[in-house]
């Protein structure tokens, strides 16, 4: 399987953890990824706030250059990257005739068809849960995770996606798939605070600690994610949002890429796990001296 | 020659005002065949008719042109004149010049232009009209009623009050409808059981009603006075005339824990049961789904303890064939499953129920005695939060209308919460507020300020179990807020959707469905509970969503036109129907096919010119709606409508032709 790969920003700095779980997940299960030569920025945040037609076009030219690699489909596993990929398609499918005037004169060649996933949806509706099963070196042996899907992965609902919603459950399938136990807790499309997490980190820490609080309530040990921003707000604000809550949380938030590579048998050093926040490999230890026994 | 009449409408100025009138009356008086023609401001009115009938007699016209409306609209005006003045009443022949031509034109000079040539090719059409004659046929006085509801027994009992045999079949073992599972009914706050149950007990006693029920329409045939019925019965297993109603029975059937469809899932009932103590006929049926007897021949108990040795396990299914004259489909309908809103729980939260199910949790003989109690545990609900439009006026879950009955049903139910229970609290989530109905406005105002419910404008963004309640968020948009509520139980007023065999029933009857589902009437304002089928007629939800006064105005509706029906001596049929030219027919069939009112049959045809007997297409006038389907299909030529021939077709077409620039 051949995949163009789109990392996007946040990969590149922010998530390196998440760029380098991602290679070595697509690794191990037999994903090639072409990454799309001279990409540049998605569309999102300041492109969107500024100029919706700016936006389109600046998805549409990396779609043109992930054509170029001559994969059927191009993969970004930031949430936020997908989104404003497969908007862009959507919206060329739209308006061609004004829209294709503009990628005229902007030089990019773009006759659309680029099928746009996001990682999560490449590996779990293309790749497939039942190959993931058998490229499965150890299991996640009952861990109890949450599911966090966030608002941008599944979102948004007039765009044909590849989950529900209002109930997104494919997150929750590759955990079972991997051998963990999918909390069930209903803040799974909450909001994280997204893009406010420096600007009003007061709103960030009420939110985030909506989801911890929830998430321990059902039981959860850890979270799983499919989104940078997610992550880093769920990382990055925990002990302060433990701290205006007076209580301890130390859940863990793993991108979903290092635990598919975890199980299926990508070297550990090369899943960024100590990278993150919120330690989170003793955790994963515990569960393989489970598994053991 | 045959003399033409031309008389162009100017409508008011909806024609005037695009299409020069006076024009098109002196262009068209240069026409061949045209002996008078001439301009009136509203020719439909009593005085531009009766300048029809003199310029008839004046002028010694054979056939008469009306360039106005629609025919939809005035076709039988004009017919009127016709006959009236002495002619045959189907030599008269609309040119639509207005929905056709001056509503959608703006150019004046184009749209006189258009108005001549369709008023030219009337024309030439009714310059070939040949008169026609009505045929006749018996009518059996006796009506069908589809469907045991409110709606059912109100058009029942006025037809059988009028003295003629009424029919009616019910699905469920029990009349009544979804009236009986109401609790109060609003703006008045009656009980509805109280104003429901004489009416079911009139219609079981009235000598000529005569219900069916667990039954249903399995076949229909014929045309309008004479339908041909076949009446699935199904086995009741429990034989009516023997049964008393006593109850023992039910008493002591052990299977106690079967979903009751009257209390919407919330309470049990047993396999063999009345769906509620009111039930017309109070007669018992065993429900051979959930029977020990019929799974696993074991048990036999309600026989046993039966005093009237009533209860019979070899009862089989009967079909009842019966011949009726007119049909009223009165099936109700459904209300939209809400397992489809992610957002609002998917149909997993139990605490989150439906208007109906809470309809029954009020009613005293309901799951709950009367009691709001959460199913999840049986607590009693302290905070309720009502949402309004659940798949209504919703593109993305359910439907685009408005249901019509849910503003006030949710406010009767506010009010009946803080009546039972003043201390528990009562939010309502709403669109907007639909009250448009006698008392209505006071009433959703006294819900408000008498009783204390909350109205928030806003819609319900999500809910989910949360502890034991049910997390709602919301925003409220007249505030400005987003707004969070946990609340013990969440009351949906879900869409009003047509019942889920209704497609298969409008098929059966050959009625047609709107895109909802819900039946179409004939027209939207004029003939709102005629069907497009003749003798067929609709009435309440089945139609669109209704509260009981509109439901119970259409079924008294439906019966008027029963009883006018059946008042008739005769039935007269259009003649303007298909008609098949024997020596010319081959006998292929396609007419057959092509029909969509199955009004083409096969026959034999002794042909003396070719010596022999062979197979021929022959209409059955009575089922024949004069759509040219077969004329249009029929490779020989042997199919003809009448008043729109091939001759007249083509002498239209020529007509149109005489006014293209020649090349």
């Amino acid at each position: 399987m051949r995949v163009a790969y789109y990392p996007g920003c946040s990969l590149e700095g922010t998530a390196i953890e998440y760029d380098a779980s991602s290679k070595a997940m697509c690794e191990a299960l037999g994903i090639e990824l072409v990454e799309v030569p001279d990409w540049s920025c998605c569309g999102a945040s300041s492109a969107h706030f500024v100029n919706h037609d700016l936006a389109v076009a600046l998805g549409a030219r990396n779609l043109a250059l992930a054509q170029g690699t001559g994969a059927e489909q191009v993969t970004a596993p930031c949430a936020a990257c997908y989104a404003r990929l497969k908007f862009a398609e959507h919206k060329l499918g739209e308006e061609p005739e004004r829209l294709g005037r503009m990628l005229e004169r902007g030089g990019v060649d773009y006759p659309g068809g680029m099928k746009v996933a996001s990682l999560l949806e490449t590996v779990v509706c293309d790749y497939g849960l039942d190959a993931v099963k058998e490229r499965m070196t150890r299991s996640l042996n009952g861990l109890k995770v949450a599911c966090y899907y966030g608002c941008l992965l599944v979102r948004p609902t007039g765009m044909p996606g590849f989950d529900d919603p209002e109930n997104p459950r494919s997150l929750d399938n590759l955990m079972v798939a991997l051998g963990a136990e999918p909390v069930e807790w209903p803040y799974r499309i909450e909001c994280c605070g997204g893009g406010l997490a420096l600007g009003r980190a007061d709103i960030v820490r009420k939110l985030v600690g909506d989801l911890l609080d929830e998430a321990v309530a059902a039981g959860a040990e850890c979270f799983v994610v499919a989104c940078p921003l997610c992550q880093g707000n769920l990382d990055w604000r925990q002990t302060e949002a433990a701290a205006e809550r007076a209580r301890q949380y130390n859940l863990p938030v793993y991108y979903f890429t290092q635990l598919v590579g975890w199980c299926c048998g990508a070297p550990p050093h090369k899943l960024g796990i100590e990278l993150l926040m919120t330690p989170a490999t003793s955790l994963l230890e515990r569960q393989l001296a489970g598994s053991q026994v | 020659m045959p003399r033409v009449g031309v008389f162009i409408c100017q409508c008011g100025t909806n024609i005037a005002k695009t299409v020069d009138t006076a024009k098109v009356a002196a262009e068209a008086g240069k026409l061949p065949f045209v002996a008078h023609s001439d301009t009136y401001v509203y020719m439909c009115s009593s005085a531009g008719q009766q300048k029809i009938e003199d310029a008839i007699r004046e002028h010694k016209l054979d056939s008469i042109v009306v360039s106005a409306c629609t025919p939809q609209m005035h076709q039988k005006t004009f017919e009127g004149c016709a006959d009236r003045a002495g002619l045959n009443r189907y030599m008269s022949t609309l040119a639509n010049i207005r929905e056709q031509c001056s509503y959608v034109h703006k150019d004046g000079e184009l749209a006189t232009q258009k108005a001549l040539e369709l008023t030219a090719m009337a024309v030439a059409k009714a310059a070939r009209d040949e008169p026609l004659f009505q045929s006749e046929a018996p009518i059996n006085r006796k009506a069908l009623i589809v469907g045991g509801g409110v709606a059912g027994i109100q058009a029942a009992l006025d037809i059988a009050e009028a003295g003629y045999e009424v029919v009616v079949v019910e699905k469920s073992p029990s009349i009544g409808g979804r009236m009986s599972q109401f609790d109060k009914t609003f703006p008045t706050l009656d009980c509805s059981a109280c104003i429901l149950t004489p009416k079911m007990v009139e219609a079981y006693q009235n000598p000529n009603i005569r219900l069916l029920t667990y039954s249903e329409v399995a076949e229909i045939g014929g045309f309008v006075g004479n339908f041909n019925v076949k009446i699935r019965k199904r086995a009741r297993s429990v034989d009516e005339v023997k049964c008393t109603g006593c109850g023992t029975c039910w008493e002591k059937c052990p299977q106690k824990k079967i979903p009751s469809e009257y209390d919407e899932q919330l309470g049990p009932r047993t396999a063999i049961y009345v769906p509620f103590p009111q039930a017309v006929p109070l007669v018992p049926v065993i429900d051979r789904e959930h029977c020990t007897k019929f799974l696993k021949d074991r048990c036999g108990l309600c026989q046993k303890v039966c005093p009237a040795d009533a209860v019979d396990y070899t009862q089989e299914d009967e079909i009842i064939e019966d011949t009726f004259g007119a049909v009223v489909v009165a099936t109700g309908f459904d209300v939209w499953d809400h397992t489809d809103y992610g957002e609002y729980g998917a149909g997993k939260i139990p605490d989150v129920v439906s208007g109906i199910q809470f309809e029954r949790m009020l009613n005293l003989s309901g799951p709950t005695h009367g009691k709001v109690l959460r199913p999840s545990d049986g607590k009693e609900a302290k905070t309720v939060v009502f949402v309004q439009c659940a798949g209504s006026r919703d593109d993305q879950h359910g439907y685009s209308y408005c249901s019509k009955v849910c503003c006030m049903y949710t406010a009767k139910h506010a009010i009946l919460l803080r009546e039972k229970c003043p201390d528990a609290e009562a939010y309502v989530f709403y669109i907007d507020i639909r009250a448009t109905g006698k008392g209505y406005e006071e009433f959703i105002r006294d819900a408000q300020r008498k009783y204390g419910a909350q109205y928030i404008r806003g819609r319900v963004s999500r809910m989910f179990q949360h502890g034991d309640k049910v997390r709602v968020f919301g925003v409220d948009t007249l505030g400005g807020g987003q707004v969070k509520i946990d609340a013990d139980l969440v009351v949906l007023a879900t869409a009003i959707e047509p019942r889920d065999d209704a497609k298969a029933l409008s098929q059966l009857l050959g009625i047609g469905c709107d895109n909802n589902g819900f039946f179409n009437e004939a027209h939207p304002k004029l003939a709102p509970v005629d069907t497009m089928s003749a003798g067929i007629y609709i009435a309440g939800a089945a139609q669109f969503a209704r509260d009981i006064p509109d439901t119970v105005a259409m079924a008294s509706a439906t019966a008027a036109k029963v009883v006018g029906l059946f008042s008739k001596e005769k039935l007269l049929s259009e003649p303007s129907v298909a008609t098949c030219d024997l020596n010319l027919c081959s006998g292929c069939m396609a007419c057959h096919v092509t029909c969509p009112y199955d009004a083409i049959e096969m026959t034999e045809y002794n042909d003396r010119a070719a010596r022999l007997t062979r197979m021929v297409a022959s209409v059955n006038e009575n089922l024949c709606h004069g759509c040219g389907a077969c004329s249009g299909t029929c490779r020989s030529g042997a199919m003809t409508l009448r008043a729109f021939t091939d001759n007249q077709i083509e002498a239209q077409i020529e007509a149109l032709c005489e006014f293209v620039p020649a090349k």
